[in-house]
């Protein structure tokens, strides 16, 4: 066992309400150790049932344990709490291109695209899969190297509206790497740890709706530690917004206190064209959620407490 | 303008209010009040007075337009602001049972009255 994990262990068993499950089961994962890291991520869902990441953690463990239908599950999972998870879109994408499904694999890469043009990865996937589809010509089964997926993995034929793919339809290579799986069939130029990680995964709210404007987080002293604000004319004003709210916690947490209102959980604030919810993820941060009039203050609230949850594990590990 | 105790008293017996404070926003000073006994009316209307002030700039700042209304969540219960024009606002106090929307729409209405 390598000290990391022992670490996040030792951590683990001294708080067993700690994010850090994620990344000790993402260390397991990455050693082979599988069942171990699905094990954790398993004892960690049970606390945080709603987390999209850890259900995203589970399904790339699944699909390393060959179960793509499971896989796609978790995945489908990971988009109902966080519709715009980039990595959860990847594995669908890559799952939907072993089933041969090339429409629906088009629609979850450009999605994971267009939320990260610099993901290479993804972007020469996509290419892959249209070159695909425009050769298939759009008609019948679209990708007849796909048989060759079938043969090794039975990956599911999940429908497009995202549908839990039927059981019984387990592997016979229940080790086989999804990207290897591929066989003899044309393979997607990339692999599967690169399709799940992507430099916006290491952005605060990669995946969310508005993580580059419209989400921002910062620290009580004023200083920007990650997401973005731009003002109706484009203007990145988050360093000077930032800098504005610096204290408010303070203020806020007096205000309560004086009142007997216990800790404050939040600042609801209605402008004439727009709503803005100021969180605190932790005792030392602030999360800015803006939105426009068009999304009610009470989904604005629901947002911000997603964002909160995703800027809280990317403090835990570490930015 | 309304007479700003009828409309504070009237804001305040909405059920789950404490009380209400019309307040000075340069200066945090209470203008009027209607409040519980035991409530530091003077503290609160500083502070609501300064965090309305200071998300009024920082949503200028964003490109937005003027706060219209404000909610402090806290466990429990809730401090609720809405500015009248640039020179008052309004704030309430409120306990968890309070009707958020209610409380919401009488505040305005007040404070429009009051602006």
């Amino acid at each position: 066992m390598s000290d990391d994990i022992r670490g996040m262990t030792a951590e683990l068993a001294a708080d067993a309400d700690s994010l850090v499950f994620l990344d000790l089961a993402e260390a397991l994962r990455q050693r082979g150790q599988l069942d171990a890291a699905y094990k954790v991520t398993r004892t960690g869902l049970a606390r945080y049932p709603q987390l999209a990441r850890a259900h995203d953690l589970c399904a790339r463990i699944l699909c390393d344990r060959g179960e793509p239908d499971r896989a796609f599950e978790a995945w489908v999972t990971a988009l109902h709490y966080d519709g715009g998870l980039v990595s959860a879109h990847k594995g669908l994408g890559f799952l939907y291109y072993q089933a041969g499904d090339l429409t629906s694999a088009e629609k979850h890469l450009a999605y994971a695209g267009q939320a990260d043009p610099d993901d290479t990865g993804t972007v020469a996937a996509l290419e892959r899969v249209r070159q695909e589809q425009e050769g298939a010509g759009g008609s019948g089964r679209e990708r007849e190297g796909a048989e060759g997926v079938a043969a090794t993995t039975q990956a599911p034929a999940p429908a497009p509206d995202h549908a839990p793919a039927a059981a019984g339809t387990a592997p016979a290579e229940p080790a086989a790497a999804p990207a290897e799986a591929l066989g003899g069939s044309p393979s997607l130029p990339f692999s599967f740890d690169e399709f799940a990680r992507s430099p916006a995964d290491e952005a605060v709210f990669a995946g969310l709706d508005g993580g580059t404007d419209g989400l921002l987080l910062l620290d009580t002293n004023g200083l920007r530690l990650g997401g973005g604000l731009r003002n109706p004319d484009g203007n990145d004003v988050a360093d000077e917004v930032a800098a504005l709210l610096a204290g408010v916690s303070k203020e806020a947490a007096r205000t309560a206190r004086l009142l007997n209102l216990g800790d404050w959980n939040g600042l609801a604030v209605e402008c004439g064209d727009g709503n803005l919810f100021l969180s605190s993820p932790t005792d030392s941060t602030l999360l800015l959620t803006v939105r426009g009039l068009d999304v009610p203050m009470g989904r604005v609230a629901r947002f911000a407490d997603r964002a909160s949850m995703a800027a809280r594990v990317w403090l835990e590990r570490g930015p | 303008m309304s007479d700003p105790v009828e409309l504070l008293e009237r804001l305040s017996s909405v059920r789950g209010i404490r009380g209400s404070i019309l307040v000075s926003a340069d200066d945090g000073l209470i203008v009027a009040e209607s409040l519980m006994t035991g409530v530091d009316g003077r503290a609160v209307a500083a502070l609501a007075a300064s965090l309305t002030n200071r998300m009024r700039r920082a949503t200028e700042c964003a490109g937005r337009r003027e706060p219209v209304f404000l909610q402090l969540q806290a466990a429990d219960g809730t401090v609720l602001a809405a500015p009248c024009g640039r020179e008052l606002v309004l704030v309430a106090i409120a306990g968890p049972d309070v009707n958020v929307g209610l409380a919401r729409l009488e505040m305005l209405n007040a404070a429009g009255r009051l602006a």
